[in-house]
């Protein structure tokens, strides 16, 4: 066991590193530019043999690492916000040519107004472009998914890009102690990307070809299958991976859930500071839980179904908006994951942490003494709940 | 084109991300029903400069001994070999159907 100190940036880089990647393309934007400055360091020191492309913006570092994969290379790339939304147009090209490039993102807001700290709202806004959507809650997870992402994003069942997200700021610029492990059994748990079919001036092939009324649908199907693929293989390179390291992954995490009767479901960083709120209030004798969301796309329904359905009430945050919906991003996934369950939990959303607004754990138990209170009487007093906005 | 969609392959069957595993398979998609001007030669005129065999993005003229024809199968008919045409040898006319 090496213990090293490491950002959540930091903590890619070394994955990546140890991943043996062929190419990264990159540009940089706060606060994911430390992901790939450390990486472009371990090129100029000779500790990589990886091409390092310098580009433009991020709409090129995107299409680059498009191209790169196409040849059969492992590729990563990295972004936040501005960039994310910019890649845009690239994301659903990545996804529709069925590249496993693996992107670290460090989520920030969108603007405007312009903003560089951490919110959802940058990948929850790319959330329907095709790419399988992991959030990390601190910089060892985010070392570990890195890992992971490789090697999901490369099954032959798979075949599709993976996002690691981290959320920005607090995890993405804050050391901690991150277990690592050897290069060696790296070697042995993520081996030579074997892809399904090459770029080959030797034996060519058409990409990106037009695709009209007659086929387009057929392709956009195949994707969905992959997608639908990528449960099997997470718990198959889950367990491979506990076996190594002893740390389990899989679809989400839960604490206390065995008996809460009103529970929080989040995505990233928070869901630490919920597990430290709940577990003074289990002492207190409140019965509440947590439920982490590791895997966001595909969404683990089944999973966070069984999860949830036997507490009272639950509280879904949200560090994002969709603006006119009816509920933000992870609610509707939620209200849609329970919506079977015949005395399906009372559900209320809670947004949260714009711009980077700070998280206490005060507000956190707030949040429970809410969902406490709606488990009691049964009745849902605010449909949205807007935490720590001024009126 | 997508007269009959049914008897075309599933998605299962098909090759992963629309890829297309046989190269030059674009002379097989016959793109010659896109268009509502039609190049005409004139053979008289013509000089087989071949200005218009370069410039043509379809690759759709056809080199003779003494002039150039149209494959009109492919000719989307975008008027460019008019255009460059030195010798006003091409004329564009509407498609009548």
């Amino acid at each position: 066991m090496t213990i090293v100190g490491l950002t959540g940036d930091e903590a890619i880089a070394y994955a990546v590193k140890q991943s043996k990647v062929d190419i990264v393309a990159a540009y940089p934007i706060t606060p994911q530019t430390i992901i790939v400055e450390r990486f472009s360091k371990y090129v100029a020191d000779g500790e990589v043999h990886t091409g390092y492309v310098c580009v433009e913006s991020e709409h090129s570092a995107l299409s680059a690492s498009i191209g790169a994969s196409l040849t059969g290379a492992r590729v990563f790339t990295a972004t936040a916000s501005q960039g994310l939304a910019l890649m845009h147009e690239m994301l659903y090209i990545a996804s529709g040519l069925r590249c496993p490039i693996v992107m670290g993102v460090a989520n920030r807001a969108l603007s405007a107004p312009i903003n560089i700290h951490g919110d959802h709202s940058d990948m929850m806004g790319s959330r329907d472009s095709g790419w399988v959507q992991i959030y990390a809650e601190n910089a060892q997870e985010a070392y570990d998914w890195t890992l992971i992402a490789f090697k999901i994003a490369e099954d032959k069942d798979v075949q599709l890009p993976v996002a690691v997200n981290v959320d920005g700021f607090v995890i993405s610029h804050c050391m901690e102690g991150v277990d690592v492990l050897e290069d060696g059994a790296v070697d042995k748990f993520l081996h030579e990307r074997k892809p399904l079919f090459t770029v080959d001036p030797e034996k060519p092939i058409t990409v990106g070809a037009l695709c009209f009324t007659d086929y387009y649908f057929e392709f956009k199907r195949q994707q969905v299958e992959a997608m639908l693929n990528v449960p099997a293989v997470l718990d198959r390179v889950g367990k491979e991976y506990a076996g190594i390291t002893g740390r389990n992954y899989s679809f989400l995490d839960t604490f206390g859930m065995e008996d809460a009767q009103a529970a929080i479901i989040c995505l990233g960083s928070t869901a630490g500071t919920a597990r430290e709120v709940a577990r003074k209030l289990r002492a207190q004798g409140k019965k509440v839980g947590v439920v982490k969301l590791w895997l966001y796309r595909p969404f683990p329904t089944e999973e966070v179904s069984a999860a949830l359905k036997h507490v009272k009430a639950v509280a879904v945050l949200d560090r994002a908006i969709s603006f006119g919906a009816p509920y933000g991003a992870l609610c509707s996934d939620v209200v849609s994951a329970l919506h079977t369950v015949k005395e399906s939990p009372k559900i209320f959303n809670v947004i949260y942490g714009l711009g980077g607004r700070d998280i206490q754990p005060s507000d956190i138990e707030l949040v429970f003494n809410e969902a406490l209170e709606t488990a009691k009487t049964g009745v849902v007093k605010e449909k949205t709940m807007f935490l720590g906005v001024r009126e | 084109m997508t007269s009959n969609v049914n008897d075309k392959h599933g998605w299962k069957s098909l090759p992963m991300g629309a890829v297309l595993l046989d190269a030059g398979s674009s002379v097989k998609y016959k793109t010659g029903d896109w268009r509502a001007f039609k190049p005409i030669v004139d053979k008289e005129k013509c000089v087989n400069c071949l200005l218009c065999w370069i410039y043509c993005p379809d690759s759709a003229i056809i080199r003779r001994e003494k002039w150039v024809d149209v494959n009109y199968d492919h000719c989307k008919g975008c008027g460019i070999c008019a255009t460059e045409c030195p010798t006003k040898a091409i004329e564009m006319m509407e498609e009548q159907k």
